[in-house]
């Protein structure tokens, strides 16, 4: 119990939480995760573009050149009712969660408020227990504004809350004039968690071809240094439960992500690259780490290192910016 | 007992039954009976039970005669089978009818009657094929209506049960066969009703069995097979009273009652029609009009037409009959009359000494043609054939419906003759097969059908090319029965879906007086008027119609419907036709659209229902003034250079008056001429692609991969640019020798031909450096640039074609010089055959003798109006013919032995003429090489002028000579098709022709799929892919057929992509051509019936290849000779997984939504397998045949 946290009202036994990933699309493999010691799992993404056009694209290549011609008046078989993109997703939550006994947290991507969101409710019916919205955006309008952007995040937060009993966590990108605001508007319409943050894939060029390319790019480490800044600067000003997401690959990551503020510690690019008992392994370190150092539990470091309970609180802020330089100066004397 | 009321079609009222009554369906899919086929594969796809409590096997076979063999087989081990089948399919069966009924065997066949190929194939209804079968002993039962269909497909199984007496049971093919009506279900309950166990028993206990083991099939001798052939008499003199048994049964179940032959009319009647098929129907309705009129007519109905009964029918006739007019649907030339003609006849002459003959002496009778190929056939032509009944002397043998003004067979009639019912709604909607105008108003029908007390009947109307197709939807809703089996003549409600429709049809021609008129156009209320043409406003005003205007495009847009605008057309159409209120009309559609869509997701249904109501609100009615403003400028059918045959034939047909063509203008024995489609200016697509001359590496990819031919480069001298039109473009040509501004380079599109498919602009590599979104080509909007670039066009036609020996045949570049020889057919937007076609036309064209099997090659290849095959300016090009389906290998090797027949025949004769000719030249012409096209060139003039001299001497040798002559030059023999016929019908000849060693040339347009029938599974189909009778995803893997043609060590084989790689498809048919024996090329072809983009098709092809999916590779026999392997694998290692091919195609992305885990088993597996293969296949190729 001494790694037990309690994440948007879910107790969980420890704060290792895989992220929306291809390791969490199905049951055999979430049972695995489980098996290792997953203390819940966010699941596999469902997105506005396959709810909006899930069946559009099979639709339209099915019904493409039908009528036209007296021999070939169809193509395909009429054999089957197919099963359209999300409602697949919902029957493989069910399965999911008649599979496991950890917490599941399905997972909803989408940036423009519509009818996908209506999907956070057959979600919820299918057994979830908590909601991930992953509102994922990149403005190329100029003439949206910044408050513009904003009001996105909350109409799509608060409509959801509008019409689930679940807890609903937002996952988001590190981009705003002002991450503090935006927080406390999230938490205003009712989000039970933050989670810090969405990564952005962005597009190479491909000088061959001459093509934009799309690259994954999996986390590094040293990439948590951005929620844990950020869940230190939130943790206490805003009353959410947070999840560190983005670089989580060892104990060390998760106790300096706990001391920031984080409730759980989200886990994915280390999954992919060094399989599933790592969460296992991250388990016992974060034993040993605390019997080393006489911790008694998580929750008893969770938040020590935040901006208001930080020894020093202005390398959190400003000051960090310009001693980081001042410093890197003084050591690269050519 | 209430019974479900269902609106289908009669495909589907036979596979209903036969579904419901067999175990087991051995099928082969052919127009207009593969929706039976089909709809029994889904049935059991979806684990629907036969009345015996068991899932019924549905079997697809190699071809029809394969069908028959496993029926047989099937039926002789005891099971109830069935197939479906037509025309050319139901020939391929008659030997194993005439086996099933010798060996007295219980089997319905349902058949949906379809013309024969005679001078022509025709896909359309008649019953040539089912009375090319009376004489093989099966019953033949004939049902005119949808609700017959169901009726007498039961009628018929329980009878043949009882009878041992097998049966046909047949309907009009493409009218009763695909007319959606509204009918009375049966149920299970009435169908074992019909059926008693004890005869499923007593057949099953017929089959064969070790357990008590017979011998069937045995060999008889002259002393005994004439007794063993009269044993069956019995069966066929009881038959008839079965029939009619299991009819008065069928009456007391069901209450509807039947006969053998059924009259309809005056009690009195003097004059009688004597009719079978769909064509009864509206006799019927015409016989009552005239009796309300006060006239003594009849008709009687045949449906039993074998056994012949002569008792029942004469019995079936008033006494009174004075006149008989019998209408056959067939034509049998040379023969005394038409089948049922002579069978009326002779049952006459027969009955006439019999005691129940109730005639005082005998009615007049003749025997008329009507309908053939599904003609129509419409109460005016029947009017005009009782009042020939009236003559004294009516005219025998006669023909209607058509203007026969060489043997004066037709009887005229009054087209103005109508029988139409005021309470009746009639509807012609125009749209285009995109636009899902007929999908919307099947959709309608089973609204109105299914959701009112209305009855309803939908007809639809194709036309005969693959893209930018138009169709005519033809419905009728009314509360009495529909009794027309004809198109609508005047309608009360026109719809025309598309604007650009009016200029194409009169649209309004059909309207009757105070009719609704629904146009979809993008000019508001107020601006239609002035746009349309006087023809229209006149018409308009003339007939009091009810104008209404959409603009469905821009609803459709904004509501994110794309380019569907079916939903919002339907929802006009309901709104203003008056057949339901607008609030329940509304409530139904939607209805509807939640019924479709529901499981899809709200969104998707939202949207829908976003579109209808949007509808509703941009629904104008327009004022319609009385002033007639419009323009009277018409468009030309075809432009005036066209030649005299064209302007007199083909345009009629274009223009939708091929009906009015007399029989003089016809060819007499299906010759028809080539290179007509560049007449036929369809102006089909809405973006072509523009060139831009500043950017083009002049690579001359675009023309390669172009389905259509309408993009085309040139290299000429800079002096033939002078005077070129203000907008051409052209620039100094690239390449060896070519420097600087002469000569020129030219890449011109024919926008009128061209179908905008975008593939030219996909595979396109050049862009512009500083913007890399700008190619050298791209697609722009057509409209703006059709008059110019139409003016373009010609010029660019009139520029001199390049010296072929100037450019490299060998190469993509030098290939596409050379002019195309096969343009703008009327195959698929995007479609992946045409382009190897073209090809083939470009580097062999003049010297091409073409054997093509029936499929999408032969329906783009030479379905009417116009033809792709085309001439060069000597008047040179490829020559066509389709014998059939499953001959096509045969049928081209034939060809082959004419041509060396008479090569060895002439140089025979030469030989005997040589002092007239001179040795010199003789040697020189019979050991000539002809090994590549300038030998060939050559020895085209020394032929020449050999035949110069011969020509003079005019003896009976030297025209002997002169008759064979021209097969002294090297001819190009091809034999093209799909992989149906190369995998599947035709591949025993394939194969044979293969081993034969003779010089013809096999390309195989492998789509992996039977695409013309609609995506049925061949044995080229994938492992996985999802197919029609392959529903889950066909299990087995694609045959090898290249692997198995190399086993003959003499074939070169070469398998294709030129998505892939292009150079090397153009040198496989390089070699292919030059191999002096048998060759096979098989091109990878991607078709819609993968449900891919075809934009991408040519991406997708190097996807395949990139996966080892596809493997390119020569097998070249030369080098063998020559010492070395003769395997070069041309295919780079595998770097891809086969899932990053397959999952762009819907034919496997289907099976993941199905069942996600066995997709994954096949995409693992057929990976697995493509990558042996490729292993395989490199081994091969690495094997040294270096002596040392």
């Amino acid at each position: 119990m001494r790694l037990s946290t309690k994440y948007m009202g879910l107790e969980l036994k420890n704060p290792l939480v895989p992220s929306a990933s291809p390791l969490t699309e199905k049951l055999d493999k979430i049972k695995v995760l489980e098996d290792n010691g997953a203390s819940a799992v966010v699941l596999f993404s469902l997105f506005e573009e396959q709810i909006e056009q899930a069946d559009s694209n099979l639709e339209h290549f099915m019904d493409y050149g039908t009528d036209s011609y007296a021999e070939s008046l169809s193509f395909f078989p009429k054999a089957h009712e197919f099963m359209s993109g999300p409602e697949d997703y919902i029957e493989n939550v069910a399965k999911i969660k008649a599979g496991v006994d950890i917490p599941i947290i399905a997972s909803l991507n989408g940036a423009t408020p519509g009818g996908w969101m209506e999907y956070a409710k057959k979600l919820e019916a299918a057994g979830a227990d908590g909601l991930e919205l992953n509102i994922h955006y990149l403005p190329v309008d100029f003439n949206e504004t910044s408050a513009d952007v904003e009001k996105r995040y909350t109409d799509i937060v608060s409509w959801v809350k509008d019409n689930v009993n679940i807890p609903v966590s937002v996952k988001i990108g590190p981009r705003f004039s002002s991450l503090p605001a935006v927080a406390k508007a999230l938490e205003g319409v009712g989000a039970d968690a933050l989670v810090m943050f969405n990564r952005f894939y962005h597009p190479d060029i491909d000088l061959e071809n001459l093509e934009t390319k799309r690259q994954i790019q999996l986390s590094q480490a040293r990439d948590i240094r951005l929620p844990m800044r950020w869940i230190s600067i939130l943790r206490g000003n805003v009353h959410m439960s947070f999840a560190a997401s983005g670089g989580v690959h060892s104990a060390h990551d998760v106790l300096k992500l706990t001391m920031a503020g984080a409730d759980v510690t989200m886990l994915t690019s280390a999954l992919m690259t060094q399989g599933p008992e790592l969460i296992k392994k991250i388990e016992e370190d974060l034993i040993v780490w605390m019997d080393e150092n006489e911790y008694k539990s998580l929750e008893q470091m969770k938040g020590s290192m935040s901006l208001i309970h930080s020894p020093s609180p202005k390398t959190l802020v400003r000051d960090n910016y310009m001693r980081t330089l001042l410093d890197f100066q003084a050591n690269n004397k050519f | 007992m209430t019974r479900k009321m269902v609106t289908i079609d009669g495909n589907e009222a036979a596979a209903y039954i036969a579904h419901k009554t067999n175990e087991i369906c051995a099928i082969y899919p052919i127009t207009p009976s593969s929706n039976m086929g089909e709809h029994a594969d889904a049935f059991s796809a979806q684990g629907r039970k036969n009345i015996w409590g068991t899932v019924p096997t549905v079997e697809e076979m190699q071809s029809e005669g394969g069908a028959a063999g496993a029926v047989h087989g099937a039926l002789q081990t005891g099971a109830l089978t069935t197939t479906f089948t037509a025309s050319q399919g139901l020939l391929l069966m008659i030997p194993n009818m005439y086996k099933i009924a010798g060996e007295l065997t219980s089997t319905v066949f349902h058949v949906s009657a379809r013309s024969l190929a005679a001078q022509a194939l025709s896909i359309f209804g008649d019953h040539s094929d089912v009375m090319s079968t009376r004489s093989t002993g099966w019953g033949m039962l004939a049902a005119n209506s949808v609700q017959e269909v169901m009726d007498s497909a039961l009628i018929a199984q329980a009878t043949t049960l009882q009878a041992r007496v097998p049966f046909i049971h047949f309907f009009d093919g493409f009218r009763t066969s695909h007319e959606v009506m509204k009918i009375e279900q049966l149920s299970d309950d009435d169908i074992k009703a019909m059926i008693d166990d004890e005869w499923v028993i007593a057949h099953r206990s017929r089959g064969m069995n070790p357990n008590s083991p017979v011998l069937r099939g045995t060999a008889q001798n002259p002393d005994v097979y004439f007794q063993g052939r009269e044993t069956v008499n019995p069966y066929y003199e009881a038959a008839p009273e079965i029939v009619q048994k299991t009819m008065d049964r069928f009456a007391k179940i069901v209450g509807r009652q039947y006969h053998l032959f059924d009259y309809v009319g005056a009690e009195d009647a003097d004059r009688v029609i004597i009719i079978m098929g769909s064509g009864a129907e509206t006799v019927e309705e015409t016989v009552n009009h005239m009796i309300a009129q006060g006239e003594k007519v009849g008709m009687l109905k045949v449906r039993l037409f074998r056994p012949f009964s002569i008792k029942h029918f004469i019995s079936a006739l008033p006494a009174s009959v004075k006149q008989i007019a019998v209408l056959d649907r067939t034509k049998e030339p040379g023969g005394a009359g038409e089948p049922m003609y002579q069978d009326v006849v002779t049952a006459f002459s027969e009955a006439a000494l019999e005691d129940y003959y109730q005639f005082e002496g005998t009615p007049r009778i003749i025997g008329g043609r009507y309908g053939l190929s599904s003609k129509e056939f419409t109460p005016a032509m029947i009017k005009a054939i009782y009042d020939e009944l009236l003559k004294d002397k009516p005219k025998n043998h006669f023909t209607i419906g058509i203007n026969d003004d060489v043997s004066h067979t037709s009887l005229d009639y009054d087209p103005e003759y109508r029988t139409d019912k005021g309470d009746v709604f009639r509807g012609l909607f125009y749209g285009l097969g995109a636009d899902g105008t007929v999908g919307a108003n099947k959709n309608s029908i089973k609204i109105i059908g299914e959701g009112t007390e209305n009855y309803a009947q939908g007809h639809f109307v194709y036309d005969s090319k693959k893209s930018g197709s138009t169709t005519t939807s033809h419905l009728r809703f009314g509360k009495g029965k529909i009794q027309s089996t004809y198109l609508i003549e005047k309608a009360n409600f026109i719809a025309c879906h598309q604007y650009e429709l009016l200029e194409q049809f009169d649209i309004l021609d059909k309207a009757e007086d105070g009719a609704t008129f629904l146009l979809n156009s993008h000019l508001s209320k107020d601006e239609i008027w002035g746009d349309l043409s006087r023809k229209y406003q006149k018409q308009i005003v003339d007939k009091k119609l009810k104008f209404y205007v959409i603009d469905a495009v821009t609803v459709a847009k904004e509501t994110g419907m794309g380019m569907r605008i079916n939903t919002i057309m339907q929802t006009c159409f309901f709104a203003i036709s008056g057949i339901l209120s607008k609030e329940e009309s509304i409530a139904k559609i939607k209805g509807a659209i939640k019924k479709t869509y529901g499981n899809k997701g709200e969104a998707i249904v939202e949207k829908n229902f976003h579109a209808v109501d949007q509808s509703v609100a941009n629904l104008f009615q327009v004022d319609v003034p009385s002033t007639l403003n419009g323009s009277d400028a018409t468009r030309l059918i075809v432009p005036e250079a066209a030649p005299e045959f064209v302007q007199k034939v083909t345009a009629e047909i274009i223009a939708g008056r091929g009906d009015d063509i007399p029989v003089s203008g016809m060819p007499i024995d299906g010759t028809w001429p080539t290179a007509t489609t560049q007449w036929e200016k369809r102006n089909i697509a809405l973006e072509v692609p523009v060139w831009e001359p500043d950017v083009c590496i002049q690579c001359n990819k675009c023309a390669l991969v172009c389905p259509h031919a309408a993009i085309r480069p040139k290299v000429a001298d800079a002096d033939a640019f002078k005077d070129s039109p203000e907008t051409l473009k052209h620039i100094g040509a690239k390449g060896k020798g070519w420097e600087g501004d002469d000569p020129q380079y030219i890449l011109q599109v024919a926008v009128e031909d061209c179908t905008g498919c975008n593939v030219c602009v996909e595979v396109c590599p050049a862009r512009d450096k500083s913007n890399l979104s700008r190619k050298a080509i791209n697609m722009a909007p057509q409209r703006p640039l059709r008059d110019a670039e139409r003016v373009n066009w010609d010029f660019f036609t009139e520029l001199p074609e390049i010296d072929r020996a100037a450019v490299k045949h060998e190469t993509v570049k030098g290939a596409q010089l050379l002019q195309p020889l096969f343009e703008f057919s009327g195959a698929c937007v995007g479609c992946g055959e045409t382009p190897y076609v073209k090809l083939t036309s470009q580097l062999f064209g003049d010297r091409m003798v073409i054997a093509n099997a029936t499929g999408c090659s032969s329906i783009y290849g030479g379905n009417l109006p116009t033809t792709p095959w085309a001439t060069n300016k000597a008047g040179r090009g490829p020559t066509w013919n389709n014998s059939l389906f499953e001959d096509n290998a045969e049928f081209g090797l034939g060809y082959r032995l004419t041509i060396d027949k008479h090569k060895e025949h002439a140089a025979e004769m030469m030989g005997l003429l040589k002092d007239d000719i001179g040795a010199e030249l003789v040697d020189a012409i019979t050991n000539a090489s002809q090994s590549n096209e300038p030998e060939i060139f050559e020895q085209r003039a020394r032929v020449k002028q050999m035949t110069d001299i011969v020509e003079k001497l005019d003896t009976p040798l030297a025209k002997q000579l002169l008759s064979v002559a021209d097969n002294l030059v090297k001819k190009s023999v091809w034999i093209m098709g799909g992989d149906g016929w190369a995998y599947d019908i035709g591949y025993g000849g394939l194969d044979h022709v293969l081993a034969s060693g003779k010089n013809v040339n096999v390309l195989v347009l492998d789509t992996e799929v039977y695409s013309n029938t609609g995506g049925q599974k061949s044995k080229a189909t994938p492992m996985g892919a999802v197919a029609k009778f392959a529903a889950g995803g066909k299990p087995s893997g694609k045959k090898d057929l290249g692997m198995m043609a190399m086993s003959y060590k003499n074939v070169y084989v070469a398998s294709v992509a030129m998505g892939s790689n292009d150079a090397q498809t153009v040198r496989a048919f390089m070699e292919a051509e030059a191999y002096e024996g048998p060759s096979l090329i098989i091109a990878y072809s991607q078709c819609i019936a993968h449900g891919i983009d075809m934009a991408k098709g040519m991406d997708q092809q190097k996807l395949a290849v990139d996966s080892a999916y596809w493997t390119l590779y020569r097998y070249n026999p030369m080098l063998a000779a020559e010492g070395k392997n003769p395997l070069k694998l041309d295919s780079k290692p595998p770097k891809k997984h086969v899932r990053e091919y397959a999952l762009n195609e819907t034919r496997f992305t289907i099976l993941s939504r199905i069942d996600p885990e066995l997709s994954e088993h096949y995409m693992e597996a057929s990976d697995k397998a493509a990558k042996e293969k490729y292993e395989y296949y490199a081994k091969l190729a690495a094997i040294s045949y270096d002596e040392d």
